[in-house]
């Protein structure tokens, strides 16, 4: 997509869907919408590190929950509005990526992957035993009464998280199309050689862990305010981090647009099957579908395409 | 009050504890440490044999370490059928690195929902004469639930040893983690050792998972508690010393027992975590590392 028709869509995507709260009176559509829209913003931001420079995190969970529970934290001591909140928790989670990609991405890639996976245990672990948050039983967080414009509570924060949304997979367009993103396809084809040709490689790597990181954060910074009680273990959950891995790979994970369809797909898949069938049996559709897409397709859905696109055209 | 002898009391604890340890890591110290392979799934196998032997002491009321030597077969073929899809998917292609770190991640995934459908997320345990019961030295106290799991795991640690250092193809598995391309010059395929090598590997899950029941209550997602802990030993044992192993599994058990002891024992997953940055950061190489 070019520039100019990329930015329409991005702003026709984001007010049509301000303005279909309006229209729309049904609050699950929009409760659903939320949960495939953070799931874009994790997957754009997975794949800015994963897809991108090709390194694997195992712990998006984690940098979620850093968003979640900045947000909880300074709500509570601050009572900030969410704008800053978002802010806040962007900041945290970049930190915490940038800690811990400056500790192991000296190493191996296989390193950082292991040191992802253990933090999002020790950031639980810390959670768990800070009071403040609500410790292992959890927190409430009160929404407030009225938000501006929408209807009801719901619908602003789909209409904010369609803007998250917009706006992260705008950061991973461009990174894409950028010298930055070349330099990170560099490290991902052949670190070494890119080292060489004098690709600044552990710059570029801590500044794609810093990004994808932050933006994790911002998935989880509203994530109080929509299911207003969070408790260490669902903050944490593996599914974030199973899911954040799976949707890009099953979209795609070379090209911004890869982890935007994987999300969408197995996103709406999910709200589709947490309601028809149980949700264990959905978790093993979202593993195997993983595992499969690995094996088999390893390009994903982006890559099928593009294969058969180049068979139509050379018969 | 912290005293004298109830540090002591927690070293000698922790000294068993790591000596369990070893026995979750080694697997990990041959697939990840000698073959390359990262494994991550290793503690979800070990959390799937502890429910395999829950399932047959139930049925069969046999001593839980022995079901867990009964199962080393089928899960050493399971190894070599994981390894072959590993190695026709991935590895032979060049593409181990992010792909197959995301095959595992997923296979981790998979075996954890595939226990919590079929048991639920209760804890599960075994029930045998000796659990609860324990040998008293003086005022330290040896807990039989601990006790028979570091036996048993120094026994195996001995075993492997001799097995990787004695034999023909334990001396193979140690060369192919050496060098392939020597190996397949002197006639040997180093695929097929790593067949073997990785489906030992996995065969030493069933027995930790049986000293993983044994020691308390298991449920499914037990095994990510363990995933910071295995690699911290693995990589301070020096990647792929059996001996090194062992011996960074006895740290982490101490300093581990003493942190719960002193500041509680919701802290000591952390310390784990601690210990594999520390080394990662500062000794890469390991303890005994070259």
């Amino acid at each position: 997509m070019r520039g100019a028709a990329f930015w329409i869509v991005a702003v026709v995507i984001v007010v049509a869907g301000a303005l279909g709260t309006r229209l729309v009176d049904n609050d699950f559509i929009f409760y659903a919408s939320y949960f495939v829209l953070q799931f874009v913003v994790l997957a754009t931001a997975w794949n800015i590190l994963g897809g991108f420079t090709g390194y694997v995190n195992f712990g998006s969970a984690a940098f979620f929950a850093v968003g979640a529970y900045t947000s909880i934290a300074l709500d509570k001591a601050f009572a900030l509005p969410l704008p800053v909140l978002i802010l806040t928790g962007a900041v945290a989670s970049g930190l915490i990526g940038f800690g811990t990609g400056y500790l192991t991405l000296r190493l191996r890639g296989v390193y950082f992957a292991i040191a992802t996976l253990a933090l999002a245990v020790v950031l639980e672990t810390l959670v768990i035993n800070w009071h403040y948050v609500g410790g292992a039983t959890g927190s409430y967080v009160i929404p407030p009464a009225e938000i501006f414009f929408f209807d009801t509570y719901v619908e602003g924060l789909f209409s904010l998280m369609l803007l998250l949304a917009v706006a992260a997979v705008a950061v991973a367009r461009y990174i894409n199309h950028s010298r930055f993103g070349r330099g990170l396809a560099a490290i991902r084809d052949d670190e070494q050689a890119a080292e060489c040709m004098g690709v600044p490689t552990l710059k570029l790597k801590l500044i794609s862990t810093t990004i994808s990181g932050g933006l994790m954060g911002v998935a989880g910074a509203p994530y109080p305010f929509f299911v207003t009680y969070v408790d260490p273990v669902s903050a944490f959950s593996l599914d974030y981090a199973v899911n954040a891995v799976a949707m890009p790979m099953i979209g795609g994970t070379t090209t911004w647009f890869g982890p935007v369809l994987g999300a969408l797909l197995l996103g709406s898949l999910q709200q589709w099957a947490t309601v028809t069938i149980s949700s264990e049996l959905n978790r093993l559709i979202v593993g195997i579908m993983l595992v499969g897409f690995v094996i088999l397709a390893p390009q994903g859905i982006v890559g099928l395409v593009r294969k058969y696109l180049l068979k139509a055209r050379r018969p | 009050m912290f005293t004298a002898d109830l540090l002591l009391n927690a070293v000698v604890a922790g000294v068993l504890l790591g000596g369990f340890y070893a026995a979750v890591s080694i697997g990990l110290t041959i697939s990840f440490g000698q073959l390359d392979v990262v494994n991550i799934a290793h503690p979800a196998f070990v959390v799937a044999g502890s429910f395999c032997v829950f399932v047959l002491n139930e049925r069969f009321g046999l001593d839980p370490i022995l079901l867990g030597l009964f199962l080393t077969l089928p899960f050493f073929l399971a190894g070599i059928g994981l390894y072959r899809v590993y190695f026709t998917c991935f590895e032979r292609h060049g593409e181990e690195s992010l792909r197959g770190l995301a095959f595992f991640f997923g296979v981790m995934f998979i075996v954890e929902v595939l226990l919590i459908m079929s048991f639920g997320v209760d804890y599960r345990l075994v029930d045998t004469g000796y659990i609860g019961q324990s040998i008293k030295l003086g005022f330290i106290g040896l807990p039989y639930r601990l006790l028979v799991p570091f036996v048993v795991s120094a026994v195996v640690t001995v075993g492997l040893y001799l097995y990787l250092s004695r034999t023909f193809t334990g001396r193979a598995i140690l060369a192919v983690s050496q060098d392939r391309l020597a190996l397949r010059l002197m006639g040997a395929n180093p695929i097929s050792i790593k067949q073997i090598a990785f489906g030992l590997a996995v065969a030493t899950a069933a027995i930790a998972g049986a000293m993983l029941i044994v020691i308390g209550p298991v449920e499914p997602s037990l095994g990510r508690l363990y995933i910071g802990r295995v690699f911290a030993i693995v990589v301070l044992g020096g990647m792929g010393s059996i001996g090194g192993t062992f011996v960074a599994a006895l740290i982490l058990g101490i300093v581990e027992s003493v942190v719960g002891t002193m500041f509680g024992p919701s802290w000591a997953p952390a310390v784990a975590f601690g210990f594999l940055l520390l080394t990662l950061a500062v000794r890469p190489s390991g303890l005994f590392g070259r």
